[in-house]
């Protein structure tokens, strides 16, 4: 008979993991990582087939960077194959494009978007992690957090609404006649494609970024993406990033 | 009222409480069944990858890609309306254009002796010289010209719409259209096919002048084909022969891996 004065050594043990991603998001975050990169490189397929006028970083007349520099086509001895690139990037358009609707629809319908979308306090928790992660402040413990920090919430939600425009602004290039309402909205449609290609290149530094910092959060966090479920810290300390 | 910092953590903790957790037996097999899965679907991706790049190619492209040209151009055709106009602009934003090909023009013409036949499925039915067009309502239009390349430029041009000249010289081909229209350079080094819907559009034209200026030879003097529903692969210069047909025409771009509807 056990003796409530004992220790309770056979009762049920602390939980080990705890749910972080549903599979629906899951799935779409992985199916979304291939098409991104095919949708990418395809794209600069297209930019490639006219480097006469490339768009450049610069202020003014001085420029910073060329996108690209022709030495690295030259060096990467890339084919350019016009045809092949925009077949490839009007078919897999779709496929991107209804995987975001899904992504939108889900996490509207589930209640998902509580966990992501900025809030009140984002923006102050946000630069708080900033300078946390640069090692400012560490001193201060971090804001209090759910399934994502306040810089988290705010840079995917930036890249989903960045992920819409991207779309719009590619259908705005892709048949600027038929829907030259929508191109007309994002001035026209050099301007529409130098949106459609500024995007670009955040989605690449995002890119970067994201892999950093999932590398930094730790085989645990990397994990939960793929099973839904973070295997909790012993102790807890520290946030994770992704 | 604002919620407060502690408000805040207390709704933050209540959400994370409300997930479901999972002990270490739990947790382990789940991430085994969580990587056969992922494993099976990347392959699945892969040899969905590996199934378009081995296809047989059609025109150019694998076969999967045309498929999805082919549906891209149903889906857009049946949107096509002929009051969806492209954006004009003030002729003075306008500028001369670049010349970007030379295909099917390649030799100098005497413009004199030009003259453009008129086909039906392969019959000549008229043969027409500039008169036929000049007497016809002139319309002068600013739209931006845009390359598969990329690059737009935004040009005026003078003409008169093809509606317009088969209404003159070809009433029955309005009362009995074609699904498609051919044309061909006099030498026939290039060609196009363009669906009946965008020929007949109100801002395609049967273009002579550029910049307010006769085209010159290398921008397909005497007459070309001028169309803001194209790209520029589609519109082609120095006229020689224009032919009504019911069979998808063969389309010089079209059979280089691009898309035959090419439509913007």
């Amino acid at each position: 008979m056990t003796s409530t004065l004992e220790p309770d050594i056979d009762g049920p043990a602390p939980p080990a993991a705890k749910m972080k991603h549903p599979r629906a998001v899951r799935w779409m975050h992985w199916i979304n990582f291939p098409l991104l990169m095919l949708m990418i490189w395809t794209g600069y397929r297209i930019y490639w087939a006219d480097l006469r006028d490339p768009f450049v970083l610069g202020v003014g007349d001085y420029s910073f960077f060329e996108f690209w520099p022709g030495w690295i086509n030259e060096n990467l001895e890339l084919e350019r194959r016009l045809a092949r690139g925009m077949a490839f990037h009007f078919s897999f358009a779709w496929l991107f494009t209804l995987n975001g609707i899904a992504y939108g629809l889900y996490t509207w319908r589930s209640g998902e978007w509580r966990q992501i979308v900025p809030e009140r306090g984002t923006l102050r928790d946000s630069l708080q992690v900033f300078l946390h992660d640069l090692g400012i402040g560490r001193s201060k413990p971090l804001p209090p957090q759910a399934r994502y920090n306040g810089a988290q919430r705010l840079t995917y939600s930036f890249i989903l609404v960045l992920g819409a425009i991207e779309v719009l602004t590619g259908l705005a290039i892709y048949k600027p006649t038929q829907l030259s309402l929508l191109t007309t909205l994002f001035g026209g449609y050099e301007s529409a494609r130098l949106i459609h290609f500024g995007i670009t290149i955040v989605f690449l530094v995002f890119f970067v970024v994201h892999l950093l910092q999932v590398g930094r959060a730790g085989w645990a966090n990397f994990m939960s993406m793929v099973n839904g479920y973070e295997k909790q810290k012993t102790s807890s300390e520290g946030s994770h990033h992704g | 009222m604002a919620e407060t910092d502690e408000e805040r953590a207390k709704r933050y903790a209540e959400l994370e409480a409300s997930y479901p957790t999972l002990t270490a037996e739990e947790y382990t097999r789940r991430s085994r069944r969580s990587v056969l899965t992922g494993g099976a679907a990347a392959l699945a991706g892969l040899a969905g990858w590996r199934w378009i790049q081995n296809s047989p190619e059609d025109r150019n492209i694998p076969a999967p890609l045309r498929d999805v040209h082919e549906a891209n151009e149903a889906l857009w055709r049946a949107l096509h309306r002929d009051n969806h106009l492209a954006p004009t602009f003030d002729s003075s934003r306008s500028s001369m254009m670049r010349v970007n090909g030379r295909r099917g023009i390649d030799n100098e013409i005497d413009l004199a002796s030009w003259s453009m036949s008129v086909r039906d499925e392969g019959e000549e039915i008229r043969t027409h010289t500039m008169d036929a067009v000049l007497e016809l309502p002139k319309q002068e239009m600013t739209v931006e010209h845009k390359c598969v390349e990329g690059w737009s430029h935004i040009v005026t041009w003078g003409g008169v719409r093809f509606s317009d000249f088969l209404e003159a010289h070809h009433p029955d081909k309005l009362a009995s259209p074609t699904e498609f229209v051919s044309l061909e350079t006099p030498d026939r080094g290039f060609y196009v096919g363009i669906d009946w819907a965008s020929m007949l559009h109100p801002q395609t034209l049967l273009a002579y002048e550029l910049q307010g200026e006769a085209l010159d030879q290398d921008h397909g003097a005497p007459l070309r084909l001028v169309t803001p529903l194209k790209y520029g692969i589609k519109q082609l210069k120095r006229i020689g022969v224009i032919e009504f047909t019911n069979t998808q025409p063969a389309d010089f771009w079209g059979e280089r891996g691009y898309d035959w509807y090419a439509g913007l």
